[in-house]
């Protein structure tokens, strides 16, 4: 893989452009979902949200929240890094921690829900 | 083309400190910084999850930090940013149809997203959410 493929390769700036699109257009109506649902919430009962997660539209939208979310995030943090960041190794170090965050935080929101809508919490 | 000789020669983006500040500039700035926010975001809603999955003691340690004074400044950067970065990234949107471009649209959108983002904070703290 060439340096330029990192960057500036055409199609993947293109795929960048587009999955950053449909993530956005997600998230839309997922953060007005979750920033609507809150205030209605008993945010100080631990059960109560167990309970309220464990409703299977919950579940799955906070789910997919989490997947658009770590994702349209991911590719936000790459734009900044291309536009910030001129050292080319400095560049690939800054990327590979921020895939390993972006991942290690989708990773903890899914495990969470499973546990939660499967476990005995 | 070897990669140990040939030095990245791809343009940086303009340093901030270079352009003249006006509302737009400023406003779409904005943007980034508060997508980046947002991303922290991500963490405490992580945290929060995970808390919740692990029980009630869990989720009582979780939510004294969350609940503490010190905390409610971020936590309310971050409600802020959400309704500045999705109210700015639907401008974004109707921008990527080829619409929106006169002078007065961009104008009044950038106005109307940063009252719509004041407002938006505003009923969730009214609300009690702080």
């Amino acid at each position: 893989m060439s340096k330029a493929d990192d960057r500036s390769s055409r199609k993947s700036t293109v795929v960048h452009w587009w999955h950053q699109r449909l993530t956005a257009v997600a998230l839309i109506p997922l953060g007005l979902w979750l920033a609507l649902s809150l205030p209605g919430l008993d945010l100080g009962s631990q059960a109560a949200l167990v309970a309220w997660i464990r409703e299977p539209m919950t579940a799955i939208l906070l789910g997919l929240l989490a997947l658009a979310g770590t994702y349209h995030s991911w590719l936000g943090v790459h734009e900044v890094l291309v536009d910030y960041v001129p050292d080319a190794a400095q560049f690939r170090v800054t990327l590979l921690l921020s895939l390993v965050a972006h991942v290690g935080v989708l990773a903890a929101c899914l495990y969470a829900i499973l546990r939660i809508v499967f476990g005995a919490a | 083309m070897s990669q140990a000789t040939d030095a990245p020669r791809r343009p940086l983006s303009p340093h901030l400190q270079i352009y003249r500040w006006g509302i737009t500039n400023t406003l779409s700035i904005l943007h980034r910084g508060t997508g980046l926010v947002l991303s922290f975001g991500l963490v405490v809603l992580a945290a929060w999850l995970v808390a919740i999955a692990s029980g009630p003691d869990a989720f009582a340690a979780l939510s004294a930090v969350y609940g503490s004074l010190w905390f409610k400044l971020p936590l309310a950067g971050i409600v802020l940013s959400f309704f500045y970065h999705l109210a700015n990234g639907i401008r974004h949107l109707i921008w990527d149809t080829a619409r929106g471009f006169s002078h007065a649209a961009i104008r009044a959108g950038g106005i109307a997203v940063v009252l719509f983002a004041l407002v938006a904070t505003a009923v969730y703290v009214a609300v009690g959410m702080f």
